[in-house]
């Protein structure tokens, strides 16, 4: 193979192979680092766009849910339970000893001060993404009270926490603030 | 013959596959020792353009269909999102859209360069006509691609253009339902356009791997026109061309990056901006600006079926330019006469150009029956005869002669590309 260096090799000027190593990473690094720019804009382009952001918080009005119901509500592509519970439940999870879970939490850590009676949690089973069952009285609801995923058979209490497998984790929490007692806004 | 490669390359996990899959041995005798001209000037970087181009459409294309909807009610807002809101979506759609005009201009100028140096004369007969068919489905792409955003322009385009089908006597109308799907331009022609669209650019992959496997079984012509005789008239391709193809690619995409950032509707048409209307036609309807040419020769004929067919014709004549030309020179340096020529034709080209961009009255009339005349006239006249009557100058006795001004030409020690490898 021609050797490049020779081919300006002239007498009196001896080629100087470190120059065109300087050149070759430069422009190799210029290169690469163009690449790079345009790749990122098109990978960053399957990222959630603008009017994806745009429905990033929803309002529900708590005013129709009635005792011992929950509703699902869509969020960012997600359902969220709300679910309006009874003194008794909210009892029964406030008294749950921490040592009965698999994922210890406290009810009160999982609910808003002054709202206990409101429990609100992304309704997506942390074991594979299935949707539990729970919201309507008609729903199994499992042997805590709460949520039972039809698909593994988890079981989740009306605090929404694990109490039996394969889940592994709590349902979780949406980001959410009261703005009145009877309305609420996720995100 | 079945088995291994014997594999030169020392890296022993190249070795091992080389050894099976011999693509290393390949590319390094394709680009790397490949021999080549030495004597290329810059007209034949256009190759090299054209395919990168070609990938720069194919990938902005791709991330375009994640978000594109096919779909007449959706088709023309979800572009407008694609703009506004997708993370860099103006940037993917501007580069794809001012893409495919970079597309025509370099593919423009490969050809032309074909044309002023005779690439196409034997043996590269079949390597011109697969160029020709290159051309003609990057040009069904390009239209399809164009009614995609379902503007304005995009509908009375797509009706117009698919309408010259009807052109053709009883079985016409017949062939324009068939594209329609329906009875009118309208969702099952936006469907089926979206899903050609994306295939068409994936043949245009196989159409072009067979022009360059034809390359290089010819080898590749050059300005002087004349046969590479001896490893002294030849560079191997790296790093000689793989570095002037990289210079062209610099300069091609200050070019690109130009209409993109500072004019990204320049070649566009305002009508665009208007989503479809099957009730009202634009006031003006003009295609893009790389198919004016031919939207100015079907003009200039009253008569329909024969404008149809002479549009069509003047891309197909391309197809037998190799046996139209019967001069036996190939470089236009050394044929006085069609060195002019050439010249005449560009202008007859840019002329109808102009006039396809006109409307059809008065001068431009005039002036696109004159070209139109003049563009036939070159291939179907001039060239048969020139070949005949034209006097060429004296051919240079070999390449690196005319280009070192001396015998054989010493070259620098071992530049002169062999096939020995690494």
């Amino acid at each position: 193979m021609a050797d490049p260096s020779a081919a300006h090799a002239q007498p009196g000027h001896p080629a100087d192979p470190s120059k065109r190593d300087f050149l070759q990473l430069v422009a190799g690094a210029g290169a690469a680092i163009g690449a790079g720019a345009i790749a990122w804009s098109l990978v960053d382009s399957m990222n959630p766009s603008r009017d994806v952001l745009a429905l990033s918080s929803v309002e529900v009005d708590l005013t129709p849910i009635p005792e011992g119901q929950g509703i699902t509500v869509v969020w960012q592509g997600k359902p969220i339970f709300v679910r309006h519970r009874t003194p008794a439940e909210v009892k029964q999870a406030e008294d749950t000893p921490l040592s009965a879970l698999i994922d210890p939490q406290t009810d009160q850590a999982r609910v808003k001060a002054g709202h206990a009676i409101w429990i609100v949690v992304v309704g997506i089973c942390t074991h594979l993404g299935c949707v539990p069952l729970g919201n309507k009285p008609s729903d199994p609801r499992g042997e805590y009270g709460g949520w039972f995923c039809p698909c593994h058979g988890s079981q989740y209490d009306v605090s929404g926490r694990v109490r039996h497998g394969p889940a592994p984790l709590n349902l979780a929490l949406p980001p959410y603030a009261f703005e009145s007692d009877t309305k609420i806004k996720i995100g | 013959m079945a088995g291994l490669t014997k594999s030169d390359f020392k890296n022993p996990v190249v070795n091992w596959i080389d050894t099976r899959l011999p693509v290393f041995t390949m590319l390094q005798k394709e680009y790397g020792v490949f021999p080549t001209p030495r004597n290329f000037n810059y007209l034949w970087n256009f190759g090299a353009l054209a395919m990168v181009n070609l990938v720069i459409m194919i990938a902005t294309g791709i991330f375009l269909a994640m978000n594109y909807q096919p779909n007449t009610l959706l088709a023309f807002d979800s572009v407008q999102r694609i703009m506004r809101d997708v993370n860099f979506g103006w940037l993917i759609r501007y580069v794809h859209q001012n893409g495919a005009s970079m597309f025509f201009i370099v593919t423009y100028i490969h050809i032309f360069r074909g044309m002023y140096y005779g690439s196409y004369k034997a043996p590269r007969e079949l390597l011109w006509m697969l160029g020709v068919v290159i051309l003609l489905i990057m040009m069904a792409t390009a239209f399809m691609g164009y009614v995609l955003p379902w503007g304005q322009m995009s509908y009375w385009g797509a009706t117009v253009i698919t309408n010259l089908f009807s052109a053709f006597p009883w079985i016409g109308p017949k062939i324009v339902t068939l594209l329609w799907g329906g009875f009118a331009v309208d969702q099952p022609t936006l469907n089926r356009f979206f899903s050609l669209h994306y295939l068409l650019p994936f043949v245009l992959v196989g159409v072009i791997f067979l022009h360059i496997a034809a390359l290089h079984i010819t080898g590749s012509n050059n300005p002087l026109g004349i046969d590479v005789k001896t490893p002294q008239d030849t560079l191997p391709f790296h790093p000689y061309y793989t570095i002037k193809d990289s210079v062209g690619i610099c300069v091609y995409l200050i070019v690109f990056a130009i209409f993109v950032f500072f004019f990204p509707n320049m070649l566009g048409d305002p009508n665009n901006f208007i989503p479809a209307n099957p009730l009202q036609t634009p006031a003006d309807i003009v295609p893009e600006w790389y198919f004016l040419p031919y939207y100015a020769i079907l003009r200039s004929v009253p008569n329909k079926l024969l404008g149809v067919c002479l549009m069509f014709a003047s891309i197909l004549v391309l197809l037998v330019l190799p046996w139209l030309d019967t001069s036996r020179v190939r470089s236009a340096r050394f044929r006085p006469i069609y060195r002019q020529l050439i010249w005449l034709w560009v202008l007859a080209v840019v002329t109808l150009g102009v006039c396809g961009a006109n409307k059809p009255e008065g001068i431009w009339v005039v002036l696109s029956r004159v070209a139109t005349l003049y563009y036939f006239l070159h291939f179907l006249v001039i060239l048969p005869l020139l070949g005949k009557i034209e006097r060429p100058l004296p051919l240079p006795e070999s390449i690196s002669r005319a280009v070192t001004g001396k015998g054989g030409g010493p070259l620098p020690t071992g530049a002169a590309a062999t096939m020995e490898k690494p």
